[in-house]
């Protein structure tokens, strides 16, 4: 099915690399937006809201390209732990990237607030009217960012002792960069 | 597949330090947006900790107006604002409305005669799921331009714990320090605590823009006019606006109209201390009916968040730097309030029934 079995598929890549990017600037967005009080706070918040509806769309887009392209098996030689905590970290990326935006657009439908992706584009709730609801959804929204904050940071620190230290293609199986 | 020569010990050693330099400094520069390094910089949380700071912590209830009740009705639009906004909400016809009147302040049990400013806050659902909610108070300037200025004021008003009264020198200080409160401070020397909801007018204060079907802005001020003038003293029970507003609703719906005014150019929109020259145009464009009340403990406003900024398609935010401060605070004291609601641990449960004095 894919050409090459030390690679991912060209659209895997290009998608890990898009979301990468979307992904890192949401967890700044969010965490600005909530420390201000000025202008930014509604500007950053009228990004936030599209941007993440769109990582949610291109998650699921992804999800669906990962299942119909296995990737590229780890180096043999890697020990167990670090195959396991590789596979384990990736997973948890994935329903992280699906589960953050699906609260936030919740937690807004329980606070009974129109979830507005711009002046006039309105998403339907997802979840019925409840204070006490949004209050545990906003919650999650945000512990569950934290705990993607702390997984991207794991997975930049795995990807980076792959490509400088251990040097054993996994890092370019992503970057589709190979040095001669 | 090890195809590349081993690394001396040293060069392992420089590069694990620097993937560990990387790490830390994107920890630090996430750190540094959320505020984390700037413990200085006004949040949402600080605001709201000051407006605890001076009234207490009520569990369940707004950090600010805590004291007010639930109403509804609905609002019968002219179609006069149609020129100027593309909001189906100005459409002619009928708009659901859920509201609360309330009272300034963050203890729910403050008595009616303990300020003389009343508010009122709505929430226009329209047919097609966008919502209008403004909060408008019963004054017509604010007394401060900013949400720093609106913060020194907190601080200055809070209560010195040996007198559990505001220091007199810092609040006089404040003011001292602070001119644009002037035409505020002069209205306050007149306004006396109203014996009734019904008969006051409420003033979004902050200004806004309209957008029309052709995209073409205006920026606009709104004020609610009621049509019930016979306002008394307040009696001398401690909730009479509450036994006041029961009995006017027994007797028949109450109304306010809808007046926008259209700035001119070069009007300051972002200064919600200054009123706009009095012959600016007015507009009226429908008629806020309402029918009903409800205790605000299990009413339909309780779980409400009546931020300035859920603004439908056709109304948008000016440049007033108090609309995103008072949106960013309301999601603070929203959070805090249906977090105690949920039981949510370490947040503050109601104690034994306070007492009503
Ligand atoms: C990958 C997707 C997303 C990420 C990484 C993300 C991240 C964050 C972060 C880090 C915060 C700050 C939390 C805090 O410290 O309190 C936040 C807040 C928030 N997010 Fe998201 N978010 C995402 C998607 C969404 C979506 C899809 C929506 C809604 C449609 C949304 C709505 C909000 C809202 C309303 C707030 C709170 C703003 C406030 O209280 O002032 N988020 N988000
Ligand atoms: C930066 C300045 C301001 C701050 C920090 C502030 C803060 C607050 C807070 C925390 C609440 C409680 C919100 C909730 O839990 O739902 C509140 C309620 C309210 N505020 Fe402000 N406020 C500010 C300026 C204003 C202005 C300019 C107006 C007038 C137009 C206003 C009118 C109201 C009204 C009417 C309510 C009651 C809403 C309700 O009944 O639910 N506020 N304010």
């Amino acid at each position: 099915m894919n050409t090459s079995s030390t690679s991912f598929v060209f659209t895997a890549r290009v998608l890990h690399w898009l979301m990468a990017l979307l992904i890192l600037s949401m967890l700044f967005i969010g965490i600005g937006m909530v420390a201000s009080v000025s202008e930014r706070h509604a500007w950053l918040l009228s990004i936030h809201k599209p941007l993440g509806i769109a990582i949610l769309i291109l998650a699921v887009v992804r999800l669906i390209v990962r299942l119909r392209n296995p990737p590229p098996p780890l180096p043999d030689d890697l020990p167990a732990v670090q195959k396991l905590a590789a596979h384990a970290s990736h997973w948890l990326l994935y329903v992280l990237m699906l589960l953050i935006p699906l609260v936030g657009w919740a937690m807004l439908s329980a606070g009974g607030y129109p979830v507005m992706l711009s002046h006039s584009l309105r998403l339907p709730p997802i979840f019925p009217v409840s204070g006490a609801a949004f209050a545990i959804l906003r919650h999650m929204h945000a512990w569950l960012a934290m705990l993607l904050f702390l997984t991207f940071l794991a997975h930049l620190g795995a990807a980076l002792y792959h490509g400088l230290i251990r040097r054993d293609g996994v890092l370019s199986s992503m970057t589709g960069y190979r040095p001669k | 597949m090890h195809a590349s020569p081993p690394l001396s010990d040293r060069r392992i050693f420089l590069r694990f330090a620097f993937i560990g330099i990387v790490l830390i400094a994107i920890v630090l520069l996430f750190g540094y947006v959320g505020g984390w390094l700037a413990p200085q910089r006004l949040t949402a949380q600080r605001m709201v900790n000051q407006l605890q700071a001076n009234a207490g912590v009520f569990s369940g209830y707004r950090r600010n107006h805590a004291k007010g009740v639930c109403v509804a009705g609905y609002f019968d639009s002219n179609g006069q604002a149609q020129a100027y906004s593309a909001a189906e909400v100005f459409a002619p016809g009928r708009t659901p409305v859920v509201g609360r009147f309330a009272i300034p302040g963050g203890n729910p049990y403050a008595p009616d005669s303990s300020v003389p400013i009343r508010s009122m806050a709505l929430r226009f659902t329209q047919s097609n799921g966008q919502q209008w909610r403004t909060g408008m108070n019963s004054m017509p300037v604010f007394p401060v331009a900013t949400p720093q200025a609106f913060y020194e004021q907190l601080v200055a008003q809070q209560p010195d714990p040996s007198t559990h009264k505001p220091d007199p020198a810092k609040v006089k200080g404040f003011f001292a320090a602070h001119p644009e409160t002037a035409a505020f401070l002069a209205w306050v020397k007149t306004a006396k605590p109203s014996s009734s909801f019904a008969t006051e007018g409420y003033w979004s204060l902050n200004a806004f823009v309209f957008v029309d079907a052709k995209g073409e802005r205006h920026a606009v001020r709104w004020r609610m006019v009621p049509e019930a003038n016979d306002a008394g003293v307040g009696g001398s029970n401690p909730d009479y606006l509450d036994a006041d507003l029961t009995q006017r609703l027994a007797q028949g719906p109450q109304r306010w109209h809808l007046i926008v005014t259209l700035a001119n150019p070069g009007d300051p929109t972002n200064d919600a201390t200054k009123e706009w020259p009095s012959d600016r145009q007015d507009i009226d464009v429908g008629t806020l009916v309402l029918t009903s009340t409800e205790p605000q403990e299990s009413g339909a406003c309780r779980d409400i968040n009546y931020d300035p900024l859920v603004l439908p398609n056709g109304i948008q935010a000016s440049d007033d730097p108090l609309l995103p401060a008072r949106s960013a605070a309301y999601a603070t004291s929203y959070l805090r309030r249906t977090s105690e609601e949920a039981r949510l641990p370490g947040t503050v449960q109601p104690n034994a029934q306070p007492e009503t004095k």
